[in-house]
């Protein structure tokens, strides 16, 4: 516990950020998450932690796996789940974060799940409510959830985060998954790496605690982990790479490039896969090797976990 | 404004823009004459408009002569302030001229110089007219204009410079964009020769800070927000410097943010060419850290940048590299502000805090009185080539008048201006405007 006492309790109101996480706090939601996995693995019933609480998932941004996964998670510690997408809001009719934030709150729920596409954006929000809030991805900030669930898909498979040698790969500019696993990678122990095209690594990411590399043969060498990130097509503004088939040619995932890393090295990836940009498909599917569908599921418990260390009681 | 203001403040008592005029003795104050380098107690005499005597001792008769004791007190030229969005016309929710006017007048501000970034663009005549007429209604703090150096704004043919010129234009701008284009810059600067107008550049290369909201670097990374890698800003002053040294025009750099700005013009001065630079007090007092937690107010243009580059920004100001400072009075209302970082509009207000934060130069970093008082009054003056910011005798009287130790808190909310979004909100501040004359009218007296 780096000398740290074990916690009974999440110590935050809000999970906005990985960033000034103790590893206490980490390692409670991840000890939370771990049982939520094994009971996933026995049945398929229905807990009531969280019996007559209402969470509200906010997206303002498309998301098929983290709103679907808040969905289940809460349902299955039987808390009512209510969704409200951007389409069919009045956030279309044009109003403001801060008016959502109040009107929403005024509806009293116990915890809100917010994704946004703004940097800051969640932050601004929790703010303006009473209750918990969760940053299910706010711009290229942070997305803790998915660095959590990461962490137990590593833990589940190599028993320890400290000591690994962990690299990030592709598209770390846009990529909240990214910035939120360098600091839980960071804070737990491991070494982390990032490897991309300059154009697609931020100025000063060394200062995160962080070692650059621009290109996979040296960036995987005696690696334990790789983290591969979707090449974010919609964020980008200019060519910041020639082409899909340069790219893959150069820091796509294929077997070639998978042995300059450990021979166990283990793959993952946050989604949706672009196959054939930044990863083969066979590699994808190949069970072994990828982690790409326990990240999945990890991400039921992980979100189960968060629900209940944030619904106040 | 004031903690030690206990009573509710009054409008009709703080401000007076009625028609009359006074005669005033101002006995026994220090007296900042950045013309002549001294400080020193005299008395002053405003007869009617202008300054009529300065002199050890002015006795006169008591009943021609409202006499006010400035004894502790300091007195200098009105300060001039040149670069001050007006949100009129066009954005009044966020300033109107009489707001900025009482904005102004309360922080010891005698002549603003409006940038043209208002709602019609200021590129014709006929603005910079309506504008001096409402600014001459509200009869406070002087209002001189800047017109568009394109039209609209839109950076690919030039405004009618001469004829604005003409109804008062004091130099040309296109506000808070660059002239990207290097053939319009030129023809600009070679354009406004014949008249000797002078252009004022926002240095920033556009397509390098595309999208940008915040200084790149370690900050902007960690936040996950869009850089504007700093050099964008030197870049364009570099390129200007060819075109300045082609066409020996005058020609004038806004709010430089940046250590390899200062550099470059630090350079440029030495080897003689003939350029010009402000700054604004949160370029020398803060650094790219107030934006931590996403603080919309500390969202600027150009950004906040490195702790390297501010400390670069004082020591332009100490060698005089940097020639004047700027409130840089960007009003923006709170649905503005009030919004992810990304959404929120650049700015903020300076108005009312621009003389004790140029003062905090002297108290924190052994700037001297005078030279201090020289960055806001006699060298914008000079730059623009107005016949203000100093003390010369038959001069239209514009004075301030002020306590240099004064310790006050920032409260926005007690601000004169509409809009409250100050990047300075709640710092302890001092040196406090108490008097401002225009014309030789007391327009703002804090009681």
């Amino acid at each position: 516990m780096n000398g740290i006492d074990k916690l009974k309790n999440y110590p935050h109101k809000h999970l906005l950020g990985i960033e000034g996480l103790l590893p206490n706090s980490l390692n409670f939601l991840l000890d939370l998450s771990q049982k939520y996995v094994k009971f996933l693995e026995k049945n398929s019933k229905k807990l009531d932690y969280l019996k007559n609480k209402t969470c509200i998932n906010l997206f303002f941004e498309n998301s098929t796996r983290t709103r679907t996964s808040f969905e289940l998670a809460g349902k299955k510690l039987g808390a009512d789940m209510l969704n409200i997408s951007v389409g069919t809001s009045s956030i279309k009719k044009g109003e403001t974060l801060i008016d959502t934030a109040m009107t929403l709150n005024a509806m009293q729920p116990d915890l809100i799940v917010v994704r946004h596409n703004d940097a800051g954006a969640v932050k601004l929000l929790s703010e303006k409510v009473n209750c918990g809030v969760i940053n299910a991805g706010d711009g290229p900030h942070e997305h803790p959830t998915q660095a959590l669930l990461d962490a137990l898909t590593i833990l589940s498979r190599k028993k320890t985060i400290a000591g690994l040698k962990v690299a990030i790969c592709g598209d770390i500019m846009h990529s909240r998954v990214a910035r939120s696993n360098i600091h839980l990678l960071n804070t737990l122990g491991a070494e982390v790496r990032v490897i991309g095209p300059a154009t697609l690594i931020p100025k000063e990411i060394d200062s995160l605690g962080v070692k650059v590399f621009y290109n996979m043969k040296d960036g995987l060498k005696d690696i334990d982990i790789i983290i591969m990130l979707r090449l974010q097509l919609e964020r980008m503004s200019g060519s910041f790479v020639p082409s899909i088939r340069e790219y893959f040619r150069f820091y796509g995932l294929d077997r070639e490039k998978l042995n300059y890393a450990k021979p166990d090295a283990l793959i993952l990836h946050p989604g949706p896969m672009n196959r054939g940009v930044e990863i083969d498909t066979e590699l994808a599917d190949d069970l072994d090797r990828s982690a790409i569908f326990d990240q999945v599921r990890m991400g039921v418990a992980v979100r189960m976990a968060c629900l209940k260390a944030l619904v106040k009681k | 404004m004031f903690e030690s203001v206990g009573k509710k403040m009054n409008f009709n008592n703080l401000f007076n823009n009625k028609k009359e005029s006074n005669n005033y003795l101002l006995k026994g104050g220090m007296i900042i004459d950045p013309n002549e380098k001294v400080v020193k107690k005299k008395d002053i005499l405003i007869k009617g408009k202008i300054i009529s005597k300065i002199n050890e001792e002015i006795v006169c008769k008591s009943d021609d002569y409202i006499k006010i004791d400035c004894n502790g007190l300091y007195i200098c030229p009105g300060i001039v302030d040149m670069r001050v969005n007006l949100g009129e016309p066009g954005l009044e929710h966020k300033e109107t001229i009489k707001s900025a006017c009482k904005a102004a007048a309360s922080g010891g501000i005698t002549s603003m110089i409006c940038m043209p970034n208002t709602s019609p663009v200021i590129d014709q005549p006929a603005i910079i007219q309506s504008i001096q007429r409402k600014a001459r209604e509200v009869a406070l703090t002087k209002v001189f204009c800047t017109g568009s150096l394109t039209r609209g704004t839109n950076g690919d043919e030039i405004s009618e410079l001469q004829l604005m010129f003409e109804s008062g234009a004091v130099g040309f701008t296109d506000g808070n964009k660059s002239i990207a284009n290097a053939r319009i810059m030129r023809r600009a600067l070679n354009y406004v020769k014949s008249f000797n107008g002078l252009i004022i550049q926002h240095a920033e290369e556009q397509e390098l800070s595309k999208k940008g909201i915040a200084n790149e670097g370690e900050v902007a990374t960690r936040l996950g927000l869009t850089g504007i890698p700093s050099y964008a800003e030197a870049m364009i002053v570099q390129r200007d410097l060819w075109l300045v040294k082609d066409t020996k025009c005058r020609y004038h750099v806004s709010h430089i943010s940046t250590k390899e700005t200062v550099e470059i013009i630090r350079n440029a001065k030495k080897s003689g060419i003939n350029i010009t630079c402000d700054t604004a007090p949160p370029y020398f007092l803060l650094n790219e850290l107030a934006i931590e937690n996403y603080r919309t107010f500390s969202k600027l243009l150009p950004p906040l940048r490195t702790e390297d580059d501010r400390k670069e920004i004082i020591k332009g100001i100490l060698d005089g590299t940097i020639d004047a400072i700027v409130s840089d009075h960007t009003p923006q209302d709170q649905d503005a502000k009030r919004l992810p970082f990304n959404q929120a509009e650049f700015g903020g207000v300076g108005l009312e805090t621009l003389l004790p934060l140029t003062l905090s130069l002297v108290k924190n970093y052994d700037l001297d009185l005078i030279s201090a008082i020289s960055l806001i009054t006699k060298n914008p003056s000079e730059i623009l080539g107005l016949n203000v910011g100093s003390l010369k005798i038959n001069n239209e009287a514009d004075i301030t008048v002020f306590d240099l130790d004064k310790p006050w808190k920032v409260k926005p909310e007690k601000f004169h201006s509409k809009s409250k979004n100050s990047p300075f909100d709640s710092l302890l501040v001092q040196g406090k405007n108490l008097m401002t004359f225009v014309r030789g009218r007391l327009v703002y007296n804090f009681k």
